[in-house]
């Protein structure tokens, strides 16, 4: 059987030095130019936000910041595209509730 | 009849035409909503209008929306929210008071509202106001659904993508048609609701009608809580409404929406039809937004939009049959008011086919009061 081969194996990427972010608090490990999307999906994650009306599960779709469906509260801040979004060291990623916005509410 | 144009006038001429028993054909070189209306925020409004013509039109289609929101489907998103018009500072609030007690006379509701009021009204409202005046009868559509939705109800036949290139006349000079690179379609009335491109088509029928582009740029923000509860505008944005000049204008108009996004609006200038993006337009919008509603400062906007309003010289549109030419009829010029002057636009085309007595007065809309070099361009 063949190794199993990573997107990084396909183009012989040679990283430098893994990092950690955290999603929802859990910690996972982000490689240096990969995206929060790119992160999410390398450690299983495939959904990190809910629809404003069905409370859907949703994650990356088109992956190129057109379609705005995988977006995510990160740093505290809603509504980022986490395909566009380049992981930092010690990124908050927090799951996305509807529009992220609850607190401006009235 | 045919009308040219399928936007939400032409919609609404097919609409009530067909209600009243003629055999309709819409024809448009585009989609449905392809032009103006597609590109409007779909405000159906009386706050901004002083007496006069416009707000006779303006009261009329109010009721008239109001009628076709029970007949069409809830798609159309008809929302009776209200206006909410607030000043800066006591001058601004005296004219806004006085401008309220003359709209009053002609029929317009309002109610003022102090300063410590404002909050309870809108509560993410900048601190510091004057005070402002509710309008409860100022509403909304989507204008494209609605303008699709009117066109599905009227049963008119649909020629979309098919561009007309000439007016045909018959025996008389009378009009008889419009050709189109499908064919000819043969009818005896030829409705000109072509939005700002109506004095191509009237130039094709050997008419003037001086329509003009003013363009406008609306901002789109992220889906949001409802933070924006009413249509809210600045006091100063009557006053650019109104204006002739050609220079850019702007005045924070802003609104939420059932989807979520908050719409930004309003621009104004006259530069032809050039859709370069000005991000200088851009950048005033969204820092006098800001400034009425400081919350939108942390809000991101995902993406703008653009249009080019059918202006007029004098502001009001041209409606009615055009004497210049039997069988030709004007239905345009609506400027940024078209989605609310729509149904009685449509009334006044249907009656003018019709022989049936006119919902109102329509001399102010005369199609050629124009002529004599009254217009630009």
């Amino acid at each position: 059987m063949t190794p199993r081969r990573t997107p990084a194996d396909l183009v012989r990427a040679v990283p430098g030095p893994a990092f950690e972010i955290r999603l929802d608090g859990r910690p996972l490990t982000a490689l240096p130019g990969q995206s929060v999307a790119a992160a999410l999906w390398a450690a299983g994650v495939l959904s990190w936000r809910t629809t404003r009306r069905g409370g859907r599960p949703r994650g990356a779709f088109c992956g190129i910041g057109s379609c705005f469906d995988c977006l995510a509260t990160i740093n505290g801040r809603p509504n980022q595209r986490a395909c566009l979004v380049p992981a930092r060291p010690g990124d908050a990623v927090t799951t996305q509730e509807g529009h992220g916005r609850a607190d401006l509410t009235v | 009849m045919i009308v040219v144009g399928a936007g939400v006038v032409g919609a609404a001429c097919a609409y009530y035409a067909a209600r009243s028993g003629l055999s309709v054909a819409v024809v448009d070189r585009g989609p449905v909503a392809g032009g103006t209306t597609g590109a409007g925020e779909g405000n159906l409004l009386v706050s901004d209008k002083e007496p006069g013509p416009e707000l006779a039109l303006a009261l009329l289609s109010t009721r008239l929306w109001r009628d076709l929101a029970a007949e069409l489907p809830p798609e159309i998103e008809y929302e009776t929210k209200g206006g909410l018009v607030v000043a800066s500072d006591e001058p601004g609030m005296a004219a806004l008071r006085a401008f309220r007690a003359a709209q009053e006379r002609a029929g317009v509701r309002s109610d003022c509202l102090p300063a410590d009021r404002l909050r309870d009204a809108e509560p993410h409202l900048a601190p510091g106001l004057a005070g402002g005046v509710l309008y409860p009868q100022d509403a909304q559509v989507q204008p494209a659904l609605a303008a699709a939705h009117l066109l599905r109800a009227s049963g008119a036949r649909l020629h979309l993508g098919a561009e007309v290139t000439a007016v045909l006349r018959g025996p008389g000079d009378a009009v008889r048609g419009v050709r189109t690179p499908r064919g000819d379609l043969l009818a005896p009335a030829v409705v000109n609701a072509t939005g700002t491109w109506a004095g191509r088509l009237a130039a094709l029928a050997g008419v003037t009608v001086p329509v003009l582009p003013r363009r406008g740029v609306v901002l789109v923000t992220e889906p949001l809580p409802r933070v924006v509860r009413r249509k809210v505008y600045a006091a100063d944005y009557v006053a650019d409404v109104a204006s002739g000049s050609a220079a850019l204008q702007t005045s924070a108009v802003v609104e939420g929406t059932p989807a979520g996004p908050v719409l930004i609006g309003a621009s104004r200038e006259r530069i032809g039809f050039d859709r370069t993006l000005s991000v200088g337009v851009l950048r005033r919008l969204a820092a006098q937004a800001a400034a009425l509603f400081p919350v939108l400062a942390g809000v991101q906007v995902l993406r703008t939009y653009q249009g080019f309003r059918p202006y007029l010289p004098d502001h009001l549109p041209a409606i009615g049959p055009d004497p210049r030419l039997p069988g030709l009829l004007h239905a345009c010029g609506h400027e940024g008011a078209g989605i609310g002057l729509a149904p009685a636009t449509g009334r006044l085309i249907a009656a003018a086919l019709t022989g049936a007595p006119a919902p109102l007065d329509a001399r102010p809309f005369r199609p050629e009061r124009f002529a004599g070099g009254a217009g630009e361009g």
